[in-house]
């Protein structure tokens, strides 16, 4: 008899959160992409009264919004490549060698985090002016690695610190040599962190807005940095929200692909010890 | 046709002293067990042998070549650890073929020799799980393949079996011993079980402290410790001090005659080396019965030792029973052996047999 009411009042928190959560991203995300195939919405009205693909047309036939999401890609796989490149092996250095000034310089990437970007940004962006990287896509390539470090150093120093030494010692035992045991044993171990680390370096650097205006601007314009000056110049809300969309497609994608690799290996992880 | 020479190993982390001058040789296909209690020293050896770790001084040969400048991945020894360290990322064909894929070996010879060695230690069928979907002797028998596929000129094992429950520890170890004679692998098996050493080894190396305590046969070091040491940590021992006097010593009515200078002695005796019967008397505490015999907790002298009897032998709690020496070793003060044996009764001067 009082099962029901008792089972209601269990699944209560569930059902509250689950309401919250919808409330706060649910909804927002909602709207923006009704506002994306709305070509006409007025109050009061709850939902769009036209609908169609006209701002879709307008945004693809853009010569300038195809040229942004290719810049965008490249310099986003570019980043994350280069990032991986010089990160993964120093902080296995930082994860397994003792040398002096270790954590000094572990803190230093921290620092780095904690100060104001935009002050950072101008201080590298006067120094690149005077080297010929600004307006340059390596210039936004370098400014977006700064940015990187402090994500592909600390979340892969702790992963690498977390694999059993005995691992790569058994490895090396049967014949590794010290590189083989990095990319055959300490790498996939450590893989769960490093590709969520590769994935929010990968999208950040596609989101990235600050540095790619300050160092890009006038001739490199990422996504980000066009739909700015879009909304700059005419406040046409279908337009933010067509580009929104097509920003939010790729990384998306980026999410639901991390989401399989640490699923599988989170299943592959908890079987294997 | 691999022999292990261990010479003058010393090993300080930091400046502390963890191996001191050990020295050690080891025949071609000849089980050797480090044993000692934990922290004497027997990983950092083995970690030595292996590479992992560069010693202080010392030289390590493996059939008269010096290996102590060579990385792990170029030496010939292979190496199984307590806690397996099998790559859970990999299936246990991967995790055995790995070694071999380095040799660059064709794949039908590498499925031909993890066959063979999958069979070796009964895990055939076993190829496609994970390390983690298997048991923890499963896994430690894949560590053991991984290790012996490759063929080692010296196998080297840090307590493989001392995470596993003691009826899987014996059944292991009576497996690993049936594989290396098998495949007449040089062997070094550490461990802090000193019953695993005696039945496991052709000889035990018993360390204490970084030092080599005493190195021969099971038996010999069961029968003739040569320090007090040594007579403690194997078996069950009795200890009892007591002061010699011109080369004699009493416990109870037994007189022992020790070749040594007066002083303080321990002397150690084997519950089996106690009858009953003797001009020694005292009283049970206990009686245990460990099925084949009884050990009995008896008070002489106000010391309290174990004595071994026949299962057959009725005795209850509060009995006065009087013992009966056999045989006798004694330890000088600094813990080394001295000739010593029962000289007989204070009364007497004869010896009483039970
Ligand atoms: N990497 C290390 N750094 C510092 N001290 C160590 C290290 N490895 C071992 N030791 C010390 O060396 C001694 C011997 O250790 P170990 O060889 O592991 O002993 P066992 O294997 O006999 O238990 C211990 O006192 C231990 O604390
Ligand atoms: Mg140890």
């Amino acid at each position: 008899m009082t099962a029901v009411p008792r089972r209601l009042l269990q699944m209560a928190p569930g059902v509250s959160l689950a309401t919250l959560l919808t409330g706060f991203i649910i909804v927002p995300i909602a709207a923006v992409f009704l506002w994306a195939f709305a070509e006409v919405w007025r109050y009061p009205s709850l939902i769009p009264t036209q609908w169609g693909f006209r701002f879709w047309a307008a945004m693809l036939s853009r010569a300038d919004v195809w040229a942004a999401l290719r810049t965008s890609i490249a310099l986003s796989v570019i980043v994350t490549l280069f990032s991986a490149l010089i990160c993964l092996p120093a902080a296995y250095a930082f994860a397994r060698l003792e040398f002096p000034g270790k954590s000094a310089l572990l803190l230093s990437f921290l620092a780095t985090q904690a100060f104001p970007k935009f002050g950072l940004y101008i201080a590298i962006a006067s120094i690149f002016f005077s080297l010929g990287l600004v307006g340059t896509f390596a210039g936004v390539v370098l400014i977006q690695l700064v940015n990187t470090l402090l994500l592909m150093i600390w979340i892969p120093v702790g992963a690498f610190q977390a694999i059993d030494r005995r691992l790569e010692e058994a490895a090396r035992d049967v014949g590794a040599s010290a590189t083989r045991t990095f990319l055959s044993i300490t790498l996939p171990q450590a893989g769960p962190a490093i590709g969520a680390a590769l994935l929010l370096t990968f999208v950040g650097t596609f989101y990235e807005t600050e540095g790619a205006f300050l160092i890009g601007a006038p001739h490199v314009r990422t996504m980000p940095v066009l739909m700015i000056s879009l909304i700059n110049n005419q406040l046409v809300v279908q337009y933010g929200a067509v580009l929104s969309v097509m920003l939010w497609v790729p990384s998306f994608i980026a999410l639901l692909f991390a989401r399989k690799i640490l699923s599988a290996r989170a299943i592959a992880g908890g079987l294997g010890a | 046709m691999s022999e292990l020479v261990i010479d003058r190993l010393s090993k300080h982390f930091s400046g502390t002293r963890a191996v001191a001058d050990v020295e050690v040789a080891i025949d071609d296909g000849e089980l050797v067990c480090l044993l000692g209690p934990s922290g004497c020293g027997k990983s950092t050896v083995l970690r030595m042998i292996a590479g992992f770790e560069r010693p202080t001084s010392g030289r390590i040969l493996i059939d008269g070549e010096d290996v102590v400048a060579l990385p792990p991945d170029r030496r010939p020894t292979g190496m199984v650890f307590q806690s397996h360290a099998l790559w859970s990322h990999m299936t246990v064909f991967q995790n055995v073929a790995f070694g071999l894929k380095l040799r660059r070996l064709s794949r039908a010879a590498i499925r031909e020799k993890v066959a063979g060695v999958l069979d070796l230690v009964g895990l055939t069928g076993f190829e496609a799980r994970y390390p983690g979907q298997l048991s923890g002797g499963q896994q430690q028998r894949v560590a053991i393949a991984r290790c012996v596929v490759l063929e080692p000129k010296i196998l080297l094992m840090d307590e493989p079996f001392s995470a596993l429950d003691a009826h899987l520890r014996v059944r292991l170890r009576e497996e690993v011993r049936a594989i290396q004679r098998r495949l007449g692998l040089t062997t070094i098996f550490v461990t802090h079980d000193q019953e695993e050493a005696l039945t496991l080894a052709d000889r035990v190396v018993v360390m204490r402290s970084g030092t080599v305590e005493q190195i021969g046969s099971p038996s010999a070091i069961y029968a003739e410790p040569a320090t007090r040491f040594v007579a403690g940590f194997i078996g069950t021992m009795n200890i009892i001090e007591r002061q010699v006097t011109g080369g004699l010593a009493k416990l109870g009515d037994t007189r022992i005659a020790v070749d040594g200078p007066d002083g303080i002695y321990g002397f150690a005796l084997r519950p089996e080396d106690l009858s009953l019967g003797g001009a020694w008397s005292g009283e049970v505490q206990r009686v245990l019965d460990l099925g084949a015999f009884r050990m009995l907790d008896v008070t002489v002298s106000s010391e309290t030792i174990k004595v071994q009897v026949d299962k057959s032998v009725r005795i209850l709690v509060g009995d006065e029973i009087g013992l009966d020496i056999h045989e006798v070793a004694a330890f000088d003060g600094e813990g080394r052996a001295r000739p010593a044996r029962v000289h007989g009764t204070i009364e007497s001067g004869v010896r009483l047999h039970a």
